[in-house]
C-alpha cells in the first residue's frame, strides 16, 4: 500500500493517457518527416475529431457499435480536413522559407479554433461528451476502468495498423522514400503530391481517433481542447526523435506516464509545466531525441 | 560624421515635436479620450510588435510567446510600483530587465537548434507562464487578477494625455533603438543569420551568439511594453496574456512586413484601430485575423512593406531639397 500502490495506479493512468499522446505524436512526426513542417493545426484536428464523434454519439446513443461508428466518422472527416488543409495552405508554400509555412500553420490552427467557436453547432461553451458508464476492474487494489482499457486497446490496434501500412505496403514504401529524399522519389516515379496528402490524411485520422479517445476519458469537448494535448504530443514526438515513428510511440507513453506521476506525487497544477520542462531538457541533452538520427545540415 | 549628427538631431527634434503635439491635442480635448486610449494601446502594440519583428523579421526565428514576455514585464512592473514603491520609470526598466533574463534562460537551450524549436518552446513558455501567474497568488493575485495598480498620474484629467506621452515616448525610443541596432554591425550580423545561417557561420559570424543577442533584446522590449500595460490598464489578469495575444503581434509584424520597422508601426496602428472598429462583428472578428495571416502568407508573404522603410529624412530631402537630386539620393542610400 501507500507509495507502491499510488505509483502503480498512476502508471496505469499514465499508460492510458500516453497511448493518446502517442497517437497524436505520430501525426506530428509523420508530417515532419515528410515535409519538415511542424503542423500546429494538428491539435485542432484532434478537436474536430472529438466533435465528429460527439455528434454521432449524441445522435445515436452510446453503444459499442456507435462508438466504432463515431471513430470511423471522426477519422474520415478529419482525414478529409487534413487533405484540404494540406492542398490549400501548405502545398503552395513548400518552396517558400520555412518561417512562412510555420506562420501559415499557426493561422490554420487559430482559424480552426475560432472557426469552431463561431459555428453554431459547436459554440464556445464546453459540452459534455457522451461516454460509457465507468466500470472499474480492481486488480489487487489498483483500479482500471474499462474506458482506460478501450483507450489502450484502440490505440494499440491503430498503431499496429499504421506500422503495417508504413512498413509492409507499397504506399508505406513510397512514404518512406519521399521522407528520405523527395526529389529522388519523384524521379523514381512516385507521385509525391499524392503521398504527402496521404500522409496528412493518415496523421489526421489518427488525431481524430486520439480526440475521441481523449474525450471519452475526460468527457468534455470545446473548441480550444486541442491546444494543450497538441503541445504535449509535439513534445512527445521530439522526445522520441522527430521523424521516427517508433520514437513517437515511445515518446507518447513516456509523456503520459511523466504527466500522471507528476499529478500523483508533486502537484496537479505542475502537470502542464512538466511537458515544457521535458522539452527543454531534451533540447539541452539530446536534441535528436531517443530514437532519432543525428542529421547534419547540407548546403 | 557631422551630417549624421545633424540628421540625428533633426529626427530627434521631429520626434519630440510630434509627441508634444499629440500630447497637447489630447490635453486640450481635440482628440477625445476614447481615441487617445486607442492610440496609446496602439503604441504599446507597436512596441511589442517591434520586439517581435526584431527576432522573427530581422533574425528569422519565429517566436510565439511574446504575450508571455509582456506578462512577465507587466507583473514585475506592477510589483515594483505597488510593493517596492519604486518610481514608474525604474519599475518599467526593471520589468524589462527581468523579462530579458527570462529570454536568456529560454533562448539558451533552444537557439542552438534550428528555428522550429524556438516557435514551439516560446509557445509553451507563453502557456506555462500563465499557469504560473495564476498559481503565484501572493504576488499576482491569481486568476482574479491584480487590481489597483496606480496609473501614470493620479490626476484623472491629465491621465489620457500623460499615458499617451509615456507610451509614445517609449515607442519612439524603441523605434530609434531597433533601427540603430539594425544599422550597426551587430544588426548586419543579425540580418545575415536570417538570410543564411550556414553561410553566415562560414563567414565567421557566431550564429548562436547573435540569435541570443537579438532574442534577449526582443524580450527586454516586450517586457517594457508589458510594463507600460500595467499602469495603462491599472488591472492585470493572466488571461490578458494568452496565446491569441501573441498571435495579434504576429499578425501586426506579418502584415507590416517582416523586417520593416515602418511597416510594423503602420500595421500596429491600423490593426489596433481595426480591432475597435470591427467590434460590431463580435465573434466573427476572431476568424478574420487568422484568415488574414494565411492569405498574406499565401499571396503576399512580404506584407505591406516587405523589408523597405519610409525614412522621414529621405522624405524631407525629397520635399525641400529636390534641387540637389543627386545629393539626396546619396543620403538616402546612407540612410538605409
Amino acid at each position: 500500500m501507500g507509495f507502491l500502490h499510488e505509483f502503480l495506479q498512476q502508471m496505469v493512468n499514465g499508460i492510458s493517457l500516453g497511448s493518446i499522446y502517442a497517437l497524436l505524436a505520430l501525426g506530428y512526426t509523420m508530417v515532419y518527416g515528410i515535409v519538415k513542417l511542424i503542423n500546429f493545426a494538428h491539435g485542432d484536428i484532434l478537436m474536430l475529431g472529438a466533435f465528429g464523434g460527439f455528434f454521432v454519439l449524441a445522435a445515436y446513443g452510446v453503444t459499442p457499435l456507435t462508438f466504432i461508428l463515431a471513430l470511423l466518422v471522426g477519422m474520415l472527416v478529419c482525414a478529409t480536413v487534413g487533405i484540404v488543409i494540406e492542398k490549400t495552405c501548405y502545398k503552395p508554400l513548400r518552396s517558400a522559407p520555412r518561417i512562412n509555412a510555420l506562420i501559415t500553420a499557426i493561422g490554420v490552427s487559430i482559424f480552426i479554433e475560432n472557426g469552431a467557436r463561431v459555428v453554431k453547432a459547436i459554440g464556445p461553451n464546453p459540452k459534455q461528451f457522451p461516454t460509457f458508464k465507468t466500470v472499474n476492474f480492481p486488480i489487487g487494489d489498483i483500479n482500471i476502468s474499462q474506458i482506460q482499457i478501450i483507450v489502450f486497446v484502440v490505440s494499440i490496434l491503430l498503431m499496429f495498423l499504421l506500422t503495417y501500412i508504413v512498413n509492409y505496403t507499397k504506399l508505406g514504401k513510397a512514404m518512406r522514400a519521399v521522407s528520405f529524399d523527395r526529389q529522388a522519389a519523384y524521379l523514381m516515379g512516385i507521385n509525391v503530391d499524392w503521398i504527402i496528402s496521404f500522409t496528412f490524411a493518415l496523421g489526421s485520422a489518427l488525431a481524430a481517433a486520439a480526440g475521441i479517445l481523449f474525450a471519452s476519458a475526460y468527457p468534455q469537448v470545446e473548441p480550444y481542447m486541442g491546444i494543450i494535448p497538441g503541445l504535449k504530443a509535439f513534445v512527445a514526438a521530439v522526445l522520441g526523435g522527430i521523424g521516427s515513428i517508433p520514437g513517437a510511440m515511445v515518446g507518447g507513453f513516456i509523456m503520459g506516464i511523466a504527466e500522471t506521476l507528476t499529478k500523483g506525487f508533486i502537484s496537479s497544477q505542475l502537470a502542464d509545466a512538466i511537458a515544457f520542462g521535458i522539452l527543454i531538457l531534451i533540447l539541452v541533452v539530446k536534441p535528436s531525441g531517443i530514437l532519432g538520427k543525428n542529421v547534419s545540415e547540407k548546403v | 560624421m557631422k551630417k549624421n549628427i545633424a540628421n540625428g538631431l533633426t529626427l530627434a527634434a521631429i520626434a519630440v515635436v510630434f509627441t508634444g503635439i499629440m500630447t497637447a491635442l489630447v490635453f486640450f480635448g481635440v482628440i477625445d479620450e476614447y481615441t487617445a486610449q486607442i492610440l496609446s494601446l496602439a503604441g504599446i502594440n507597436v512596441i511589442v510588435a517591434l520586439s517581435l519583428n526584431l527576432i522573427s523579421g530581422f533574425t528569422g526565428q519565429l517566436a510565439l510567446g511574446h504575450a508571455g514576455f509582456m506578462a512577465v514585464g507587466a507583473y514585475t512592473t506592477a510589483y515594483c510600483i505597488m510593493k517596492l514603491n519604486l518610481p514608474m520609470f525604474l519599475a518599467i526598466l526593471i520589468g524589462g530587465l527581468v523579462t530579458a533574463v527570462f529570454g536568456l534562460v529560454i533562448g539558451f537551450p533552444t537557439l542552438r537548434l534550428r528555428g522550429d524549436y524556438l516557435a514551439i518552446v516560446t509557445l509553451g513558455f507563453g502557456e506555462i507562464i500563465r499557469v504560473i501567474m495564476i498559481n503565484l497568488e501572493q504576488i499576482t493575485g491569481g486568476a482574479a487578477g491584480l487590481k489597483g495598480i496606480p496609473s501614470f498620474t493620479e490626476d484623472i484629467l491629465l491621465a489620457p494625455a500623460l499615458s499617451l506621452l509615456w507610451v509614445f515616448s517609449v515607442m519612439i525610443i524603441t523605434i530609434i533603438l531597433v533601427s540603430n541596432l539594425i544599422k550597426s554591425s551587430y544588426g548586419r550580423a543579425i540580418l545575415s543569420v536570417r538570410e543564411d545561417e550556414i553561410a553566415a557561420n562560414a563567414m565567421g559570424i557566431n550564429v548562436f551568439y547573435y540569435k541570443m543577442y537579438a532574442f534577449t533584446i526582443s524580450a527586454f522590449i516586450a517586457g517594457v511594453g508589458g510594463g507600460l500595460y500595467a499602469p495603462f490598464f491599472g488591472y492585470l489578469n493572466p488571461t490578458m496574456f494568452n496565446f491569441l495575444k501573441s498571435v495579434d503581434f504576429l499578425v501586426i509584424v506579418v502584415l507590416g512586413g517582416m523586417g520593416s520597422i515602418t511597416g510594423t508601426v503602420i500595421a500596429g496602428f491600423v490593426l489596433t484601430y481595426l480591432q475597435e472598429f470591427l467590434r460590431f462583428l463580435q465573434d466573427y472578428r476572431l476568424v478574420i485575423y487568422p484568415l488574414l495571416l494565411i492569405f498574406i502568407m499565401l499571396f503576399r508573404p512580404s506584407g505591406l512593406m516587405g523589408n523597405r522603410e519610409i525614412s522621414i529624412l529621405g522624405l524631407w530631402q525629397r520635399l525641400f531639397k529636390s534641387k540637389n537630386q543627386s545629393q539626396s539620393k546619396v543620403d538616402k542610400a546612407g540612410e538605409r
